[in-house]
Formats: structure tokens, C-alpha cells, sequence
């Protein structure tokens, strides 16, 4: 364990459990309103540690849907992260086994996007920096979510304390961070497109398997203008 | 425990087989390629933008005037400031339209 390394990591994780917190107390207060007591729900937080999917699981939980219909919505949520860990794979090849298995089970957005902006820079993604990231968000989780389910009424409205744009706002930050890599903006264009469109034919969640898919499909059919992998990252970037 | 509650902890636990399944799931398929194509090397370097593009793009199209003028504000300071900078810049904006504005 490299503790400069750790600490990087746990630095480079501290915006994104500041803006992560406000959903874990929604997160909290909704599953009490949905009849989870708040073991339950900082169990969920604890074994699940995938916002968006929590928050349907619940909903439809409150709503007495059939339970296989609820772990497939929950599993068609998290789809995106099939991708994530196919991506990741080259750079987390020197992992453990146990090793990988924190790793993937830490797999979040912002994980994985950090990890690959780190590989991009030229800097090694360690275990050390991976795990100082993940359990900085990881464990304020289950804290925030156990306040909410605490406190929730207190919470009210997201939107009159404007919480609510901090994912997407937050989101579209790390969207920009990889705005040089080549085929950025017809890649972004075609999973923008096709997500609003999902949005509003098909319906939440599908819209981010839809809109990713297209994305990706895209980026595979372009004319290969040189072979990606002879270039090294870091010259890509300078 | 009763029997319901006791179905709760096994629909949580479900959920998290099938959560850890998508993100173990992708390292699998990949893993068993000897060679990797130069289509699908592109197709993995576009997973970031075009994933998180659909996190982004409804809640600007769907979210109403306030969030897409917070959003717009936000991403023009992107493309300067940092991450946390684009949050509080965007949090402000969205508060002023709602509380000052409307």
C-alpha cells in the first residue's frame, strides 16, 4: 500500500462525495418513505453502491412490483457499467485478484472515469490511488444514507436547495475532461441524440443503455483514421 | 425478522448479485480476446464520453429552464475552471432563477 499514492486518491475523490452526499441522505429518506427501516436502506447503500439503480429499486419496491421485475430494472440501470469494466480492463490488468474484486465491486461513474483520465495523463493507476478514491465516496455513502433515513422529512424538496442539478452538472464535467480524444463530438452527439430520444419513446432507465450503445456503435464504424493503440496516451493528451 | 422483511434483505442482496454482475461482466468478455480489434479498441475509448453524454443530455432537454440555464452556465465554465468550480457555479445559478427569478 503506497500512502502518497492513497492520499492522492482519496484528494481526487473528495468533490465527487461532496457532490454524492445530498443523494445518499434523498437516497436515505426516500427508502424510509418506501418502508425500508434504515438498516435496510444502509444495508442496500452497502451492498448495491449504485445511486441511480437504488433509487428505482426503491420506487418500485414502494410500488409493490414483482421482485424479479425489480432486480431487472435495477440490473438494465447499472448496464452501462458492462462497458466500464470491459474499458477499464487495460488498465487494471497488474491488480490482484482480490484486488480486482474491490475494484469492480467500487465501479462507479466516477471511478472509472477518473481512472481512465489518470491513465490518459501518463500516471499508473494503482491499487493504492484506486482504493484512497473509492472509499472516500464508499463509506460518506453509507453515512449520508443513514442521515436521510434519519432525518428525511427534514430534507423536503431537492429542488428548492437546487441539489438536484449537481449529478448532471457533475457529469457533464467529467464528459468534458475527455474532449480531446479523437471522435469526441460525433460520439457525444450520437449518445446525446439517441438518449433524448430513448428518453422520450422508450423511457427511463433505458435511455442510457440506448443512448450509450449508440455512442459506442458509432465510434466502432468510423473510418479508423490510425491505429489507436500505436499512439501512447500521454501524446495524445500533450 | 418476519417473512416480508426477510424477502426485502433477499431482494437487496439480488440486486447486488446483479449490479456486481454488470461491473465484473464487461472484464470477463474482454479478457477472453487474445488480440484486441482496432474497432473495438475505438469502440472502448468512446465508452466515457458516450455513457456519460446520457447522464447529461435529457436533464438538459427534459429539466425544465432553470437546470438547462444552470446546465449551459456550467458548462461554459467547464471549459476553464474544475470540476467543483463548474458545480458551485452551477448550483448558484440554479438557486438565483429559483429563489430570486421565478
Amino acid at each position: 500500500m503506497d500512502r502518497d499514492e492513497f492520499r492522492d486518491g482519496v484528494r481526487g475523490g473528495f468533490p465527487i462525495m461532496v457532490a454524492a452526499s445530498p443523494f445518499g441522505a434523498l437516497f436515505g429518506a426516500l427508502a424510509v418513505d418506501n418502508g425500508f427501516t434504515i438498516a435496510d436502506a444502509v444495508f442496500m447503500s452497502a451492498m448495491v453502491y449504485a445511486g441511480a439503480s437504488q433509487m428505482v429499486g426503491i420506487e418500485l419496491f414502494g410500488n409493490n412490483v414483482q421482485p424479479w421485475l425489480v432486480v431487472l430494472s435495477v440490473f438494465a440501470v447499472n448496464f452501462r457499467h458492462v462497458l466500464y469494466s470491459a474499458s477499464i480492463a487495460r488498465n487494471i490488468r497488474h491488480f490482484t485478484p482480490v484486488q480486482k474484486f474491490f475494484a469492480f465491486f467500487l465501479l462507479i461513474d466516477p471511478q472509472y472515469a477518473e481512472s481512465e483520465r489518470r491513465a490518459e495523463r501518463g500516471l499508473p493507476v494503482s491499487f493504492s490511488w484506486y482504493l484512497g478514491f473509492g472509499l472516500i465516496i464508499y463509506f460518506p455513502w453509507l453515512i449520508t444514507t443513514a442521515i436521510g433515513a434519519v432525518f428525511g422529512q427534514l430534507i423536503g424538496d431537492p429542488r428548492v436547495i437546487g441539489i438536484d442539478v449537481l449529478l448532471p452538472i457533475y457529469f457533464l464535467g467529467l464528459v468534458l475532461g475527455f474532449r480531446k480524444r479523437d471522435r469526441f463530438l460525433p460520439v457525444v452527439a450520437a449518445s446525446a441524440g439517441a438518449s433524448v430520444l430513448a428518453m422520450h419513446f422508450v423511457g427511463s432507465p433505458w435511455h442510457v443503455s440506448i443512448g450509450a450503445l449508440a455512442g459506442v456503435l458509432l465510434a466502432a464504424c468510423l473510418p479508423l483514421e490510425r491505429p489507436a493503440s500505436d499512439i501512447p496516451a500521454v501524446e495524445r493528451e500533450a | 425478522m418476519d417473512a416480508q422483511h426477510l424477502n426485502l434483505i433477499y431482494l437487496i442482496i439480488a440486486a447486488a448479485v446483479a449490479t456486481f454482475a454488470t461491473r465484473v461482466g464487461g472484464y470477463v468478455l474482454i479478457t477472453q480476446l487474445k488480440h484486441i480489434p482496432p474497432r473495438l479498441e475505438a469502440a472502448l475509448n468512446a465508452v466515457p464520453a458516450a455513457v456519460l453524454t446520457t447522464l447529461v443530455a435529457p436533464a438538459f432537454v427534459y429539466g425544465g429552464f432553470d437546470v438547462a440555464a444552470s446546465m449551459f452556465v456550467a458548462f461554459a465554465a467547464g471549459l476553464r475552471f474544475s470540476t467543483l468550480r463548474m458545480l458551485l457555479i452551477g448550483w448558484i445559478v440554479v438557486m438565483v432563477i429559483r429563489h430570486l427569478v421565478l
